[in-house]
Order: structure tokens, then C-alpha cells, then sequence
């Protein structure tokens, strides 16, 4: 048998995915966090001046339950149900952080937990940096900023 | 309305990361990266921000708001500063967040350790 | 000097090496599933009280070494030579199981088809007179080689259900020139098989043409069709791999019966939690040990064969999109 052939049997017997129902879990997951924002940014722009004030702080709540969700051992689980939905809001973003800060301590604080906390969400930090970079500089040269 | 309209718009976000995660291989960091790159660019383009106005937290928790938050913080920092925003806004607004992302997940390290 | 060989790759022994002593130890999770009656010890807790994963992993390792040795009345001097690997970089836990033994050690590796791999090489030191006890043994962790192969274990991973859970535990046995026990017949060792797979996600699909390579070497070498054997059991393929090991068969027109089975698919039962079932050097190693050795000796089978297949990748090879390199070694047992 071929490579080939034989790559093409595999691909015609992948065991079904329940697309739909990973689809509609991870909906349902991502909009409840994003309604557990909304209710904690309702209550936080009651006290605070700015819009951006009050987002960074709803953010840094919603970060804080991510990383208390992980520390208990239960964001894996929710993620196991969905995907997606567990992942993109935040509170995700907040468990790659502790997930791996847990993970790696046992290699010592500064080289361990210190070094690899950002193993996973690095990269979306340097392309969030580096794509804000670029299109703040585009606009700013455009519209006249400097 | 508010609250409806937040689940909404953050579940859709996230059931169309589900999508590209069923019909690629890509691991689920390229689909974080990918959005968090795409919500940095519209908040350039000037199209994130009525969106964040309409969705709120719909718009805000996902990924992309904090691609988002880069954007919005250097480009107020560039009209306040002049050209040292582009280095000094990435962190403005996301700043409080990413310092609380370090303090929670080291608390937790030391709290709690990895079980199956 | 006659060679003991049969066929283009297998060889056969006449002084038949005997397993007179084993030991198996797995973990809470696998103590759950429908096996557990098999294994000679179930932990409680997976980390053994220990500070890391891998010193628990190391630890199990261990205690699987001295039980098996103390079950027949040995003690470490009796045996010449130490057989054992496992999933982890530098083979290290078997390297600190060896450390107090103080007796030759040979650290080998097949990923999870170490253990064929170690039954085999120690069959060979044995029946060519090297030695007159040799000991194997083989362990894996799902947390150290989680850490090692993929990620942190509290990451928001949504697993695929082409996904294996690596099993935690150990399985370690004597082999002897003299004594009682079912004994070992032959070995092929098999080649490696890379069929162009890249998906980390998918090892059964890639291990399935390695199985069926060696499965297929072996039953032509000895002549034999399947239904020779009572129980083919293969190591970890999974159930996409046992699958795809199927249709390869169904292809080439090799008639496998429902006396095959694989550790992979057994292990944890139909829970769909653990994707598409066990992998790890530790899963044929207690199924053979604890399972397969059990039906041996209680007269429900009179031959055995395990293949033992392997994924042979790491996290650079994966991430520099190489494919996957696979391996499978068998060993026929004989009550």
C-alpha cells in the first residue's frame, strides 16, 4: 500500500465529529462567560469614570475567575465540553497562564514557573502587540497623528 | 437586552473559533492568535469600538476584545504622547489585566498543582 | 553457526525462555475500567505522595521491579541483566529504577512498544546463554508524558476523539532459563513504517501499518495463519487504530478473527472520556503481564501474541511537521 493510498483510507475513516453539538456547546459556553462579563462590567462601570476603566477591571475579574477555575481543577473540564467556547473568552487566555505556571513550578520558580509561564499564551501577546503595532502605525502616518 | 445581546455575540464568536478548530487541524493557540491579530487590526480599522459599544461584554471577553484593547490603548496614547504611544499604549489598557493574569496564575501555582 | 531464524525476520527459540515471575501496577484510573480484576495493584493516588510526576513515575517503576523479584524469591544479584525503557526523555525512569538495583542495565526504546521490544532483547540474553535471569520491565505516566508530548494538564484542550490517554503504571517481569511459566516461542522485531501521518492527534492511525507490517511478517515466517494464535493482542493502536489495522487486513486479504484484540481499546472499557482508548509503554505491558498472563495460566488460551506497537515522535519533529515514524515488535507467548 501506497503513502498515499493509504493516507486517503485514514481520511475516509476518521471516526464521526460531532460538529454541530461541538458548534452549539461551544456557543453556549462562550456566551455564558461573555454574560458573566457583562453582568460583572454592569456593575463595575456603576462605580467607575471611563469605559476603558471599566473594561480593564471587568477583564481583570474575569481573569481572576479563570485562574481560580483552573487552580481548582475545573476549567479543563469545561473546556472538555466546550472547546472553543472555553478557550476564546479571556477567562481562557487566564488558564493558559496558570495552567502552565502550575504545570512547570515543579522545575523551580525562576526557571520553571517563571520562565514558562507564557509558553502557550506568548504568542498571542507578540501578534497581538506586533498587529497592533502595525495598524496603529499605518493609521496614525495616514490620518496625520505625528 | 443587554445581557441577551452579550451571550449572543460572544457565542458566536467563539461557535465560529469551534468551526475552524472541527474543520482544520490547526491547535486551538493558532485560532487565539488569529483572533486576537483580527481584533487588533478592526479596532484600527475604527470598527471595533461601535461593535464593543453594541455588544458590550460580547464584544470584550472573547479574545478579541484584547487584541481590541492593544489597538484602542496605543492609539490614545499616539494622540496624547505623539509617536511613544505606539510602545507605551499596547500595555494601557491591557496592562491591568496581564498583571492580574501573572499574580492570579502564580498564586494558583503555589495554591494548587496539576491533577488528571 | 546455525542461526535460529525462520522466515525473512523472525526468530525462534529452542531452550524456551519462561516468564516465572511478573508484577503489574496501575493507576486510578485504569483501576476503574473493566480490567482491573487483572492488575496486581491499583494506587490510589497516582503521584505516590511524590513532589513531581516523574519521580512517581520512576517510583512505580521501582515497586513493580521489587515485587516481581521478591514474588519468585529473588533478590537483585540473581539477575544478570535489567531490560527497561520508557516514554520520557533519556528513557530517565527506567535509568533511576536501575539505580538501586545495582546489576547491568540496558535502557531501550520503542515509545510504547518498548515493552515487545525489552521481552524480546531479553528472551535473546537468555537463550544465547548470556544469562540465566534477566529482568524486564517497562512504565509510563499520563502526566509526564502529557507534560512531555502535548501540555500542561490543566489547559482548556478540547481532546479529539482520535485522542489516546497514556496510561500510569508499570509492568515488570522475570524471564528465566529454568522454572515454570508460560514461555516464550519467538520474536519478530519488526521495522520501522512511516505511512506519511503527521496528526499527533491520530497515533493509532499511524501505529495500524506498523501492527499489520510485523503481524503479517510473523504469521508468513512461521507459516501460520492468525487463528494459530488463541489471543493476538495488539499494544495501544486505540480504537481508530484497531480500526484502520482492520481495513489494512480486510485489504490485503488477511482474515483476522475475534482473537484479536488490542490493550488500547480494552484498558479504560467504552468511555468515551479517554478518546479512543490507552496508549503508553505501561498499557501492553499490564495487559500482557496482568491480563494476557492471567488467561495463560488459567488454561483459557495456549498462545499468545502481543504486538507491541510504538509512535516513535516528539514535540520538535511534530512542530517541524515531520511525519510519524512507527515500529511494532512481536513476541509469541506459549502457556
Amino acid at each position: 500500500m501506497k503513502p498515499q493510498e493509504y493516507q486517503q483510507l485514514v481520511r475516509e475513516n476518521q471516526p464521526p465529529r460531532r460538529t454541530w453539538r461541538n458548534v452549539i456547546l461551544a456557543f453556549v459556553v462562550g456566551g455564558s462567560f461573555s454574560l458573566i462579563g457583562q453582568i460583572v462590567l454592569d456593575f463595575v462601570s456603576g462605580v467607575e469614570r471611563t469605559t476603558d476603566e471599566a473594561s480593564a477591571i471587568t477583564l481583570a475579574i474575569m481573569i481572576l475567575i479563570g485562574a481560580v477555575l483552573t487552580g481548582l481543577g475545573i476549567y479543563d473540564e469545561i473546556a472538555e465540553i466546550g472547546g472553543a467556547g472555553a478557550a476564546v473568552p479571556i477567562t481562557g487566555f487566564s488558564n493558559t497562564v496558570t495552567a502552565a505556571a502550575m504545570e512547570f513550578r515543579r522545575e523551580g520558580f525562576i526557571l520553571g514557573m517563571g520562565a514558562k509561564m507564557f509558553v502557550i499564551a506568548g504568542p498571542v501577546l507578540v501578534y497581538g502587540i506586533l498587529s497592533g503595532f502595525l495598524v496603529a502605525l499605518i493609521k496614525s502616518v495616514v490620518l496625520g497623528y505625528f | 437586552m443587554q445581557y441577551l445581546i452579550a451571550f449572543v455575540v460572544g457565542g458566536l464568536i467563539c461557535a465560529a473559533a469551534q468551526l475552524v478548530l472541527e474543520y482544520t487541524k490547526l491547535a486551538p493557540v493558532h485560532v487565539l492568535v488569529g483572533l486576537t491579530v483580527l481584533g487588533a487590526i478592526s479596532a484600527g480599522i475604527g470598527i471595533y469600538e461601535p461593535f464593543l459599544q453594541f455588544a458590550g461584554a460580547g464584544a470584550l471577553v472573547p479574545v478579541s476584545g484584547f487584541g481590541s484593547s492593544i489597538t484602542r490603548g496605543m492609539l490614545s496614547e499616539i494622540k496624547r504622547l505623539g509617536w511613544e504611544g505606539l510602545f507605551t499604549g499596547a500595555f494601557e489598557i491591557t496592562g491591568l489585566g496581564l498583571a492580574a493574569a501573572v499574580v492570579f496564575g502564580s498564586l494558583m501555582a503555589i495554591a494548587s498543582r496539576p491533577r488528571d | 553457526m546455525a542461526t535460529r531464524r525462520v522466515g525473512g525476520q523472525t526468530i525462534f527459540f529452542e531452550d524456551l525462555p519462561k516468564l516465572v515471575s511478573a508484577h503489574t501496577i496501575v493507576g486510578k484510573n485504569e483501576g476503574q475500567g473493566p480490567y482491573s480484576e487483572y492488575f496486581d495493584e491499583i494506587l490510589e493516588d497516582d503521584l505516590l505522595g511524590q513532589p513531581t510526576a516523574e519521580k512517581a513515575e520512576r517510583q512505580i517503576l521501582q515497586q513493580a521491579v521489587e515485587q516481581a523479584l521478591s514474588k519468585y524469591g529473588l533478590v537483585p544479584q540473581d539477575i544478570q541483566y535489567y531490560v527497561s525503557g520508557d516514554l520520557l526523555n533519556q528513557v530517565i525512569s527506567a535509568v533511576f529504577s536501575a539505580r538501586n538495583l545495582a546489576i547491568p542495565f540496558l535502557g531501550i526504546f520503542s515509545a510504547c512498544g518498548t515493552f515487545a521490544q525489552s521481552l524480546g532483547l531479553g528472551s535473546i540474553l537468555l537463550h544465547g546463554g548470556f544469562a540465566s535471569k534477566v529482568l524486564v520491565a517497562t512504565s509510563s505516566h499520563y502526566q509526564t508524558a502529557e507534560r512531555q508530548y502535548r501540555y500542561p494538564i490543566e489547559l482548556n484542550i478540547q481532546h479529539r476523539p482520535t485522542n489516546q490517554h497514556t496510561v500510569t503504571g508499570a509492568g515488570a517481569c522475570v524471564l528465566s532459563a529454568d522454572g515454570e511459566g508460560p514461555k516464550i516461542t519467538h520474536v519478530t522485531f519488526g521495522r520501522i513504517v512511516d505511512m506519511g501521518l503527521k496528526d499527533p492527534n491520530d497515533m493509532g492511525s499511524a501505529m495500524a501499518p506498523a501492527a499489520f507490517d510485523t503481524l503479517e511478517k510473523h504469521l508468513k515466517d512461521i507459516e501460520c495463519s492468525p487463528d494459530h494464535y488463541d489471543l493476538i493482542l495488539t499494544g495501544d493502536l486505540g480504537r481508530q487504530g484497531f480500526k484502520m489495522l482492520k481495513i489494512i487486513a480486510e485489504k490485503k486479504g488477511l482474515a483476522l478473527g475475534t482473537n484479536l484484540q488490542d490493550g488500547g481499546v480494552l484498558i479504560y472499557g467504552e468511555d468515551p472520556k479517554y478518546g479512543a482508548g490507552a496508549s503508553g509503554a505501561a498499557c501492553s505491558a499490564v495487559m500482557t503481564l496482568g491480563y494476557g498472563l492471567s488467561l495463560l495460566r488459567e488454561g483459557k488460551i495456549r498462545r499468545l501474541l502481543l504486538v507491541g506497537t510504538g509512535a516513535l515522535l516528539n514535540q520538535l519533529t511534530v512542530q517541524q511537521g515531520d511525519s510519524i515514524p512507527t515500529i511494532a515488535h512481536a513476541v509469541a507467548i506459549e502457556a
